[in-house]
């Protein structure tokens, strides 16, 4: 059963043209990055706009004991919430499977690119590391969250400046932030195309969400290195159109990247 | 009473944080509100009203508020907070919930849910009033049915003074505060939240009380200023 959105959308696309008359490979407007929206709380914070899709990300930086099969490494734990403040179609209660699958692939594409050392983020071998707590909200859903999250959690990181961490107490002095960034090694930029009907389209709002074929996230972390993707929706896709979205999101890459610069 | 002459950040007794507004922030919602005091900023979304389930939860008289307050898992002083709800959190969206059904007609609704969602991305005290007000907006902004606009506030006792709207630092004073925090409606001033926890004298509770009254009637102010603007500018 083709639900009559998709007809609409399907027929609309078959001739050239989307719904809010983009261009099947441009983004929404504006995408806007503003840092330090929680700068008070958080180390590191910022709100993403993709039109008018809004993600804010923030960052809380904690100190653990680092896991005992990697003893000199930190690491990042990323999270976020699909609130029902944000769409009609979000419940209230704990992450669903879909918030889930969010955080799973912004956390691979920062994880897997090695944007950050977690090397670097060792206090003390075996004893004491850093923890970057990465938590995304969506505060306006209006399509492609998975893109506006990624932007909002890298732009975070980018934003965050390191608390004192007193070695003698073994406690952080959330209260004195220090001039020390986190570093970026790499930029994970993740594009999401979706596929409807025989077209592939950047950056879909809910109604091409909801008429969509396949989607495929692809996290690049630089001009022709991947790392990370996703498939979602029902329908297979070829492996000629995979190395199609793959060279889309490849090209797409230093358009969004320009935005964190 | 420890002594407390001069307020942390400058402000007279009955002086508010500065204040932003801005109505219909979040798209999706059917109505919604972005409030800003000091540094507590608080988005407010309402959908509704839409079909309730589980359907024995309807009311065939009127339709119910539900309401949802929520602190994003950063937006805290110091360590990183847990995401989802706790007991603080589950009773402020009960008195929050409280506070505005009092100034809300629902009866043209029955059988229906009108849902609030009240998020903060960063805090500095007062974030249940902070809430409150916002979503005040944000149900206006819904086009729902509201007797009477309410302004929520933090009043009490920093020491030995009766001050308004407390931040964070004066909420934690070493010689003692008393936090109270109040919504109260535009028209005839009247109560529609109160909490109190802290040893207080009569008279500086009503001192403060009455100072409350003086200083909700500021943010109606930029309430109503900002539910204009979104509606002069749509030509309503």
């Amino acid at each position: 059963m083709v639900s009559e959105l998709k007809l609409y959308v399907e027929s609309l696309l078959n001739k050239g043209k989307r719904t809010d008359l983009r261009r099947f490979d441009e983004y929404r407007e504006p995408i806007t990055i503003e840092y330090g929206v929680s700068s008070k709380s958080a180390e590191g914070s910022a709100r993403v706009t993709l039109g008018e899709t809004i993600v804010i990300a923030g960052v809380k930086l904690g100190v653990d004991k680092p896991y005992p099969d990697n003893p000199d490494e930190g690491t990042i734990i990323v999270n976020s919430e699909l609130l029902p403040l944000s769409s009609p179609d979000f419940e209230a209660g704990p992450p669903d499977v879909n918030a889930i699958e969010l955080s799973r692939i912004v956390d691979r594409a920062i994880r897997e690119s090695k944007a950050l050392d977690f090397k670097k983020l060792c206090i003390k071998r075996g004893e004491k590391c850093w923890i970057v707590f990465i938590d995304i909200y969506s505060i306006n859903d209006a399509g492609n969250l998975f893109d506006a999250a990624n932007l909002a959690a890298l732009a975070a990181l980018k934003d965050a400046r390191f608390p004192k961490y007193d070695t003698e107490t073994g406690t952080v002095k959330y209260d004195e932030r220090t001039e020390k960034h986190i570093e970026l090694e790499k930029m994970p930029i993740s594009c999401t195309i979706l596929k409807i009907g025989k077209n592939f389209i950047f950056d879909p709002t809910i109604d091409e969400e909801n008429s969509m074929d396949a989607r495929l996230t692809v996290a690049t972390a630089d001009n022709d290195t991947i790392c990370a993707m996703q498939k979602g929706g029902e329908t297979p896709l070829s492996i000629d159109e995979i190395k199609t979205m793959v060279d889309m999101a490849l090209n797409k890459r230093e358009e969004l990247l320009q935005h964190l610069k | 009473m420890t002594q407390y002459s001069k307020r942390f950040d400058g402000r007279k007794a009955d002086e508010l944080r500065p204040m932003e507004a801005m109505v219909g922030v979040i798209k999706r919602a059917d109505g919604s509100a972005m409030f800003k005091i000091g540094k507590t900023v608080a988005f407010a979304a309402v959908y509704g009203p839409r079909a309730l389930h589980p359907t024995y939860m309807r009311n065939p008289e009127k339709g119910i508020l539900r309401c949802n307050y929520n602190m994003m898992a950063f937006a805290g002083s110091g360590d990183r907070v847990k995401p989802g709800p706790n007991r603080r959190s589950k009773e402020i969206s009960l008195v929050t919930k409280k506070a505005l059904a009092s100034v809300l007609d629902l009866s043209e609704f029955p059988n229906t849910v009108i849902d609030v969602f009240i998020e903060f991305p960063q805090t500095d005290a007062g974030t249940r009033c902070a809430g409150i007000t916002a979503a005040v907006m944000a149900l206006a902004d819904a086009g729902l049915i509201i007797k009477d606009m309410v302004s929520a506030l933090s009043v009490g006792l920093v020491g030995d003074s009766v001050v308004v709207d407390l931040c964070k630092e004066e909420e934690d004073f070493e010689g003692g505060a008393v936090d109270i925090p109040v919504a109260i409606t535009n028209k005839d001033s009247k109560i529609t939240l109160l909490q109190l926890d802290g040893l207080i004298k009569k008279e500086q509770l009503f001192r403060a009380l009455d100072l409350g009254k003086e200083a909700a009637k500021k943010i109606h102010e930029v309430q109503k200023k900002a539910l204009l603007e979104k509606f002069t500018q749509n030509g309503i």
